[in-house]
This record gives C-alpha cells, structure tokens and sequence, in this order.
C-alpha cells in the first residue's frame, strides 16, 4: 500500500477565526518537529492528527493507514495514537498507576502484544518512586513524566506532544529532555513534536516542519532547513548548524571523545559514552571562523576543511557563510558567522574550500543520542 | 416529655420515603439533561435550562396548580392511572412524586451541570486519546470528576423536596400514611392548636436544616482543597 513509512497529512479549513491550510509528509521515524511562532496553527494541526478536531477538507494517513480521507473520519478513541498535552492533565480521581494503566482498563501490558512494557517505562522515566501516590502530590515535572509514560502505554503507533515542557519552569525543563532523549533511543514510536522553542528542536527533532500562520513553509531533515538560506532560522541573530555523529573513542587525559561526522572528524569535551554511540553536535555561527590555510598556531583544536556554499549578508556588517564540511564538500552543512570585512579581505567566493576553525567548547553543549 | 403521637412517625417516614425516590428519580434522570446542557451546542439549550429553571421563581402553587390539572383523571397523569384501573394521580403518593420531581428538578439539575462545565473538554480529550469510548469517558472520568456535583445536587434535591409545602397541599392533599408530609403536619398540628407536636417538628426540621447546610459547606470546602 502507497504512504509505507510515511506520515502524511493536509488539513484545510477553519476553526472559528484561525485558517489552518498545511500539508506536509514525513517520515514515520524519529522525531519531526513542527516549528512555528506561537498561532501559526502547530496544535491545531496535531488536534487533527489525533481526531480532537475535524476540519471538512482533511486528509491523514501514518504508514498507510489511512485515519480521514474525504468523508471518512477515523474517530479520536479509534486512532492508535498518544498525545502529551501541554498540561499533563493527569486524572486527579486515579493513582499514578491508575492513570498509567487507564487505556488497557488496569490491565498491565503482556509482551510480544504490547511493544512497550510497564516496567520499562517506569524506568524509562523514573516513575518508580510514585507509582502508588495521587496525582495531586507530585510536581509540574514529574506529572509531566507521567502524562508521557500514559501516552506511551497506550501502545501509540504515533506519539503527539504538544509543547509537553512549555508548562515547566527551566528547572523541571531540564529535569524532562534527558528522559526525552533516552525514550527517543529505547522506543521506536515516531513522534510529533510542537515547539517554539529552536534550542529543544535542535536538541531532538530529525525532521522539521516549519509552519508559519496557518501554512506550511518547509519540512525537511533538520540539519537542512537550518541552512537553508530561502528560511528565516538561517537569518536568526544565532543561527546553528547541528551534525550527527558517531563516538570513536574517549581520552580521558584530556577528557576529549573523538566523534566521527559526515565530512571530518571532531573533538569534544566530555565523555560522550561508548565507542558507536550515536550524538548530536551543536555547532553556533559565531563558534565557526574562517581561513585560508591550517593553522599551525592556535588554541582551537578543531580546524576542518569545508566548501563554501554560498553567503548571506546579517547585521552589523555580519555575512552568515553556508559551508559543506569536507573537500569536496560532501559533509555535514555547518554555518560560519564571520565580518563583512574579513570575507572581503579573504576575498572568499563560493565553490572555494577554505579551513573551518570550530572551537572545541561550542561541541560540548546539548548532545544527544540517537537511535541507530 | 409525654408520648409522641403516632401519626408523627408515619408523617415523618413518608417524608423521608418522599424525598429518597425523588432523589434517585432526579440524579437518574437529570444527570443526562445536565450533561446535554453543559455539552450541547444548540442555540436552544438555554431555553431548555429555562424551563427547568422555572420552579425556582413559580409560586409553589402556581405550579401546584397546573401539576393537579395534569395529573388529573382529564390530564396525563388521569390516563396513566387508568393502567391500573385507578381514576387520577392527584391525591396519591406517586402524584406527590412527579410533582416533587418537578418542582425540585432545578436544584439537581444546576449543580450537576456546573460541576461538568467545570471539568472542561480537557480530561474528556484525554480519555479519547487513550482509545476511551464516549461512554466508557463519561462513566470513568466525566462522572467521577463531577461527584461533587452530583453530593451537592442529591443533598439540595433530598432537602428541599423535605420542605416543600406548598404542592403537596395543592395536588395531596392531607391523607395521613399516603400523602400527609412533615410539613403539612405541621400546619395541620398549629390549624388545631397542638404546639407541643408543631414545636417538636418544627425543632427537628430547624436541627436538619442545619446539618444540611454544613455538609454542603464542608463538602465545598473538601473540594477547594483538592483542587480539582
């Protein structure tokens, strides 16, 4: 059947002043964020997903099972989907393991059924210690922890999360994204993320799609649409590339791991765990300068070859370089933030390759895992 | 203190009897019309929750009235009577039902409704997205989630049917173990100057009065402390 692998959805119509005409298609794997300032329909988009809502012209499928097409509309409490409000909405009436075990009726999951079991998501997100507690007892955190482990309970084929850390103060935030992370490796549930915050997007999403009042401007691979000079994430006061790798090896004289990228290999501090592990580097504009030659002399231990791709001009006299990591160019796309005044002196041109200088602390920051 | 006349027991267990099947009859049957109020989006709703609305500005015997007419052997209640070869609904323990019913409907119906406009969308959605059937949404969250609505309605139902006077007198009557109630009792021992009995009764509604209300006042407190 056509759509295998694939979420795709087009929803077109209004609810009551809001215009919403979005259509995008993804893959049914990893993370796909979907970006946007604040009202330019994100959650209504995943209430259509999950059937809350229902917009007259709509279509939605997640790997070829098609949940409303034309006239036929597959109800909420028939879609095999999980949705993390942005409240946890926990129900106050049950225990934590009231609500956790809500959609199979009390029951607990029986393995080769049921993908996700109950005691791996209890320690997934670290739920042990409440399971017996009111939802009442708990904190924005760890009601947050539940309403997810609720969610995945249900046995999702897809996963919804409506901006599930907005409601959190930065303690509890911080407190959630590792579980995030860990689920993302563990679970292969594909999963709709609504965010309008970049930095969690670039923490965890594969795939973004970029929604702008109502429509959809782009969907794509994540590290693309980042560097892509048509959208406006290129031309943020802080733009950022983030590249995918994999662990070689650690050294913990220096404490240094060695991350093998697309197009050249990286130090970064800190132990990134065993060799094979999958993370995410987050490389900022302002972290990349330019050269013509090897430094020889210098702090910054990471200086790539890269190909210029092409240049934007930022403010302040500021050009941001789009560059492809490798000779040839054919790595990872990374961005440069570098004066107007030094791409003039360098006399830097597109198709040029040049050295990128990478400072070693700009890698450490917010790594991921990911699945394989 | 001397012996209670007897008659003051009957009166006081056919209240009571009274005001229970009211009660159950009003949580059956108006927990749906307070569900359909607090859901429905038709623009007439609100002429509906006039009507049921109504006994809380009627005069007892304005509606007393109309409910005698209806029930009688020309109206509704005549023709149900006749099923079972009776003549009329009026002056009889079931009419004092229906009419209780009617008149006591606004007081279950409001804080029922209150309680599911309270609740929101929200945890309904919830439920839907964790494969929740409508029906099972409401018996296992909407219902639960409402309980306070559902005491406070029970306990202004069962009282205020306890103190109704009025109808009872337009469509009972005053038949002792059918359709005498404590109220009517109580006119009935002031009309022949037995103020030792009207006192009694009086005292003990005055007592129940009271207790009334402090459970209601304790479990709206119950409730602000739980937060729902």
């Amino acid at each position: 059947m056509n759509g295998q692998g694939l979420i795709s959805a087009a929803f077109e119509g209004k609810t009551g002043t809001f215009s919403l005409d979005a259509a995008f298609a993804v893959p049914a794997s990893g993370v796909t964020a979907l970006f946007g300032p604040s009202g330019c329909g994100k959650t209504t988009v995943l209430r259509c997903m999950a059937g809350l809502l229902r917009l007259k012209d709509g279509h939605c499928a997640v790997d070829g099972d098609v949940w409303q097409d034309g006239g036929s509309f597959r109800p909420a409490h028939k879609r095999p989907v999980g949705y993390v409000f942005q409240e946890a909405s926990l129900f106050p009436h049950l225990s934590v393991t009231g609500n956790l075990l809500y959609a199979t009726r009390g029951r607990k999951p029986a393995k080769p059924a049921d993908p996700v079991g109950f005691d791996e998501v209890v320690s997934l997100l670290g739920l042990g210690r409440f399971l017996d507690r009111s939802p009442r007892h708990l904190s924005g955190g760890e009601r947050q922890r539940v309403a997810i482990g609720r969610a995945l309970l249900s046995q999702p084929k897809l996963l919804l999360m409506d901006e599930p850390l907005s409601a959190l103060d930065r303690l509890s935030k911080d407190e959630i994204l590792p579980y995030l992370e860990r689920l993302h490796l563990a679970l292969s549930i594909p999963v709709l993320y609504v965010s309008h915050d970049l930095a969690e997007v670039e923490r965890l999403a594969d795939t973004l799609v970029l929604m702008e009042t109502g429509r959809v401007r782009a969907a794509g691979p994540i590290a693309a649409l980042l560097a892509d000079p048509d959208l406006p994430l290129l031309h943020m006061p802080q733009p950022a590339a983030v590249v995918d790798g994999s662990v070689l090896f650690h050294d913990p004289t220096y404490g240094l791991s060695t991350v093998d990228i697309p197009g050249g290999q990286l130090l970064v501090s800190g132990d990134l765990g065993s060799a094979g592990g999958r993370c995410r580097l987050r490389i900022p504009a302002r972290d990349v300068s330019l050269g013509r030659e090897l430094p020889l002399d210098t702090s910054i231990l990471n200086a790539l070859p890269a190909k210029i791709l092409g240049a934007e001009p930022a403010a302040d006299k500021q050009m941001t370089v789009r560059l492809a990591l490798g000779e040839d160019g054919s790595g990872a796309p990374i961005l440069s933030r570098i004066s107007k005044l030094s791409w003039d002196r360098l006399q830097l041109k597109p198709g040029e390759t040049v050295i990128a200088r990478i400072k070693a602390v700009a890698l450490a920051d917010s790594t991921k895992e990911l699945p394989d | 203190m001397g012996q209670l006349p007897p008659d003051i027991w009957i009166a006081v267990r056919l209240t009571v009897e009274l005001a229970a099947i009211t009660t159950a009859i009003l949580l059956i049957a108006g927990t749906p019309l307070a569900w359909w109020l607090s859901r429905t989006g038709a623009w007439w709703k609100e002429g509906v929750a006039a009507i049921v609305a109504m006994p809380l500005v009627l005069p007892p015997t304005v509606l007393g009235f109309y409910l005698l007419v209806a029930l009688g052997p020309d109206g509704p209640g005549g023709m149900i009577a006749s099923l079972w070869g009776a003549r009329t609904l009026a002056f009889t323990f079931e009419g004092l039902v229906i009419g209780s019913v009617v008149y006591s409907l606004p007081f279950v119906v409001q804080p029922i409704r209150n309680a599911f406009e309270a609740m929101g969308d929200r945890p309904l959605e919830v439920a839907a997205t964790l494969r929740a059937s409508p029906l099972r949404a409401f018996w296992t969250v909407a219902i639960p989630l409402a309980r306070p609505g559902f005491l406070t309605g029970a306990v202004l139902g069962f009282a205020h049917t306890v103190g109704e006077f009025g109808i009872v007198l337009m469509i009972g009557g005053n038949i002792p173990g059918s359709t005498k109630v404590l109220s009517v009792a109580i006119f009935d021992y002031v009309e022949t100057s037995q103020w030792r009995e009207a006192s009694i009764l009086a005292g003990g509604m005055v007592v129940f009065g009271f207790v009334v209300i402090l459970t209601m006042m304790l479990i709206e407190k119950r409730i602000g402390r739980a937060g729902l």
